[in-house]
């Protein structure tokens, strides 16, 4: 059976302890860009917390979203891009080719959400970073856009390694590393072509909705959440 | 009095054969800009396109600007000159050449910018269909691609549309020079005899290419809209975008054409050749783009008004009156506030001058209303966490500062090298006074009174 990669996120289970930011980091050879640059809107985050803000000083709740990229069924960044760097990929992940990619920047102006990163200049690690590559992603240079995988390259080592054991891949086999550093477990991750895995039941529940849904990019991504932001008083 | 054919051809091909200091001047002042734009580019790709002041999630702002803007001034020529040539307007002669000319000039510009903003501008050609050994083709969906087809088209034609009348006024020089003019202009101009069956193909030729240009310019635009137009961004995604480009484009244009003109006419002594009536004639043309691009403009704000879709508000207001609202009322000022009325009064519009000052502003300001289609939009998509700002830094400032120097250059030296105006379309013409573009019904039915 064809795997549909998906993810579920309790935005009631977050505390914004931001160890998934931390995490992708590390997993993903992401480039810190210094405070300069950060300063100029050129930090990059595949997975960010997201704040708001609810009532007025001091009776003020503070609400969380972890925002990875949507993995939207109908990506409106895939269409845009000219050279097929942006592509929709069998398990339908929108993936990036990054030695494809020439830098038009099209899919980060179409996409909704946000979570395509460009690198404006050539990436640096801060020491003693430089020190912890993960050698199973490749580093990008400038002129090229980033986003988030579903950590892919976790993805093929679990199915490779099922294929030459020659057994079906085991529910929670592997996560993403922003899944699997989550405290909370505010982050669930699985297929959601398995109708009883964890994702897609949690996907299927009373509390589930997704990000900008009136877009029609059916997103991969799943929040769920007790009622409206502001428990209907403005509905 | 009336100008004998060889005092024609003396007038205007003198600016073939002298050239004053301050020509020499203005090429270099003119040089040294372009060339600190080309030195800007080469520090961008040297550094990455980081040097620019681009940002996320302004990822297009001065380039692309740019890029709509030069494609839109593109729009003054070859389409106008069709559209004279199609309708016959016997005004039109002494203005094709420089028409076209701006056309060629403003394309060859703007179709540089999609390769300025790449992140990686060494692999452009991967936007060309070549078989490559890979298999892999473009993208066909993606607007850039069109784009790229589009701009190449249009660049074709009126290439094309610039040089096919050009060829018996090439021969003239031919036949009048010795040296390596001869040579040279022997090779441009193809071989041209002035035989019947050369005027009868060269002539055909034109009114195919009148016909076909004219489409071919309206789907460029349109298609440049649809960069935007294609894409779910609030403020974007609308309908009005193809023809609301292509208005503005025709408007942008023939600004700049009177602007050229007015210069042209000073620096090259053309004063008998380039009358108050032609500004007068474009100044009409002006005054109705100017009247039809407010119309858009209100047409678009009242709707995205009416539709309160929350996400498109956050573009609207932040225009209407946030941050950009200085540059918008600006932009309307140069569009519509200064020129439609300096046009409306016949007695200002038949006056170069004033064309001349209704017809500044309105580069300023579509430059401005580029800039205003995409920063603002970009800066707030839907999520207001994600919203954003945008300054430029000294690179892109050099960059466009340099096109318009590069405008100016490319201008200066077309006009060393070609007539400025088309010799023989002209003699064509006889030397009957040039009409005014009929305002009135009064005036045709006057003007065909004996």
């Amino acid at each position: 059976m064809e795997h549909r990669w998906g993810m579920v996120i309790d935005e009631d289970r977050c505390t914004g302890c931001e160890a998934c930011v931390a995490a992708c980091h590390a997993e993903n050879n992401i480039a810190t860009v210094g405070d300069d640059q950060a300063a100029r809107g050129r930090a990059m985050h595949w997975i960010r917390v997201e704040r708001y803000y609810e009532g007025n000083f001091p009776d003020v709740k503070v609400k969380f979203r972890p925002v990875p990229c949507q993995e939207c069924s109908d990506a409106p960044c895939e269409p845009v891009c000219p050279t097929y760097a942006s592509y929709h990929n069998p398990e339908g992940l929108n993936a990036q080719i990054y030695n494809r990619c020439i830098g038009t920047r099209y899919c980060g102006n179409a996409c909704p959400y946000l979570v395509r990163f460009f690198n404006f200049l050539n990436p640096v690690w801060d020491k003693p970073l430089n020190l912890q590559f993960n050698p199973d992603v490749s580093v990008r240079s400038v002129g090229i856009m980033e986003k988030c995988t579903f950590c892919i390259q976790r993805i093929k080592t679990a199915e490779i390694k099922a294929q030459a054991e020659k057994r079906p891949l085991k529910e929670g086999e592997f996560n993403p590393a922003c899944v699997q550093s989550c405290p909370t477990e505010a982050m669930v991750f699985g297929d959601l072509n398995d109708p009883k895995s964890k994702v897609s039941r949690l996907s299927r529940s009373d509390r589930s909705t997704t990000l900008l849904p009136e877009l029609g990019t059916h997103p991969k991504v799943t929040y769920l959440k007790r009622d409206t932001w502001d428990n209907g008083k403005n509905a | 009095m009336e100008k004998t054919p060889e005092q024609i051809n003396q007038d205007l091909l003198r600016p073939l054969y002298h050239a004053s200091w301050r020509f020499y001047l203005t090429l270099v002042i003119l040089g040294s800009l372009v060339a600190a734009a080309f030195f800007a580019w080469g520090y961008q790709i040297y550094n990455g396109i980081g040097v620019s002041g681009l940002d996320r999630p302004v990822f297009w702002a001065f380039y692309i600007t740019d890029f709509v803007f030069w494609i839109g001034i593109s729009h003054a020529g070859t389409l106008i000159s069709a559209i004279l040539r199609v309708s016959n307007a016997t005004w039109r002669r002494p203005v094709t050449r420089c028409a076209e000319a701006i056309t060629v000039f403003a394309l060859s510009i703007g179709a540089m910018f999609p390769l300025v903003h790449l992140g990686r501008p060494w692999l452009f050609f991967w936007l060309i269909p070549y078989p490559s050994e890979r298999g892999i083709w473009p993208q066909f969906r993606s607007p850039l691609l069109w784009d790229f087809f589009a701009i190449n088209t249009y660049l074709i034609g009126s290439v094309t549309f610039l040089l096919l009348p050009s060829f018996p006024d090439f021969a003239l020089i031919r036949d009048r020079a010795s040296g390596w003019r001869k040579k040279v202009y022997g090779i441009a101009s193809l071989g041209w005899r002035g035989t019947p069956k050369q005027w009868h193909r060269l002539e055909m030729a034109m009114r195919i290419m009148a016909v076909a240009i004219i489409p071919v310019a309206v789907s460029v635009h349109t298609i440049v809209s649809w960069d935007f137009a294609m894409a779910p961004v609030p403020g974007w995604h609308s309908t009005i975008f193809g023809p609301y480009f292509v208005a503005g484009a025709i408007f942008s244009g023939i600004a700049a054409l009177i602007i050229a003109m007015a210069l042209l006419r000073k620096l090259l002594h053309l004063e008998e050749y380039l009358q108050p009536i032609h500004f007068e004639n474009l100044g009409k043309l002006l005054l109705v783009m100017s009247l039809l691009w407010f119309y858009f403009v209100f047409a678009e704000r009242l709707t995205t008004w009416y539709g309160n879709f929350p996400s498109e508000m956050a573009v609207f207001w932040v225009t209407q009156s946030g941050r950009f609202s200085k540059l918008f009322w600006t932009m309307v000022f140069c569009n519509f506030i200064i020129p439609a009325p300096i046009l409306a009064i016949k007695n200002l519009r038949a006056k170069i001058g004033w064309t001349v000052v209704a017809s500044i502003p309105i580069v300023v300001g579509m430059w401005l209303e580029r800039f205003l289609i995409i920063v603002p939009a970009l800066s707030h998509k839907y999520l207001p966490y994600t919203y954003g700002t945008y300054k430029p830094t000294w690179v892109e400032i050099t960059i466009t500062v340099g096109t318009f120097a590069g405008m100016g250059l490319l201008f200066l030296l077309f006009s060393r090298v070609f007539p400025i105006i088309s010799i023989w379309e002209l003699k064509l013409g006889g030397q009957k006074k040039p009409e005014a573009a009929p305002a009135l019904a009064s005036q045709e039915v006057a003007a065909e009174q004996p």
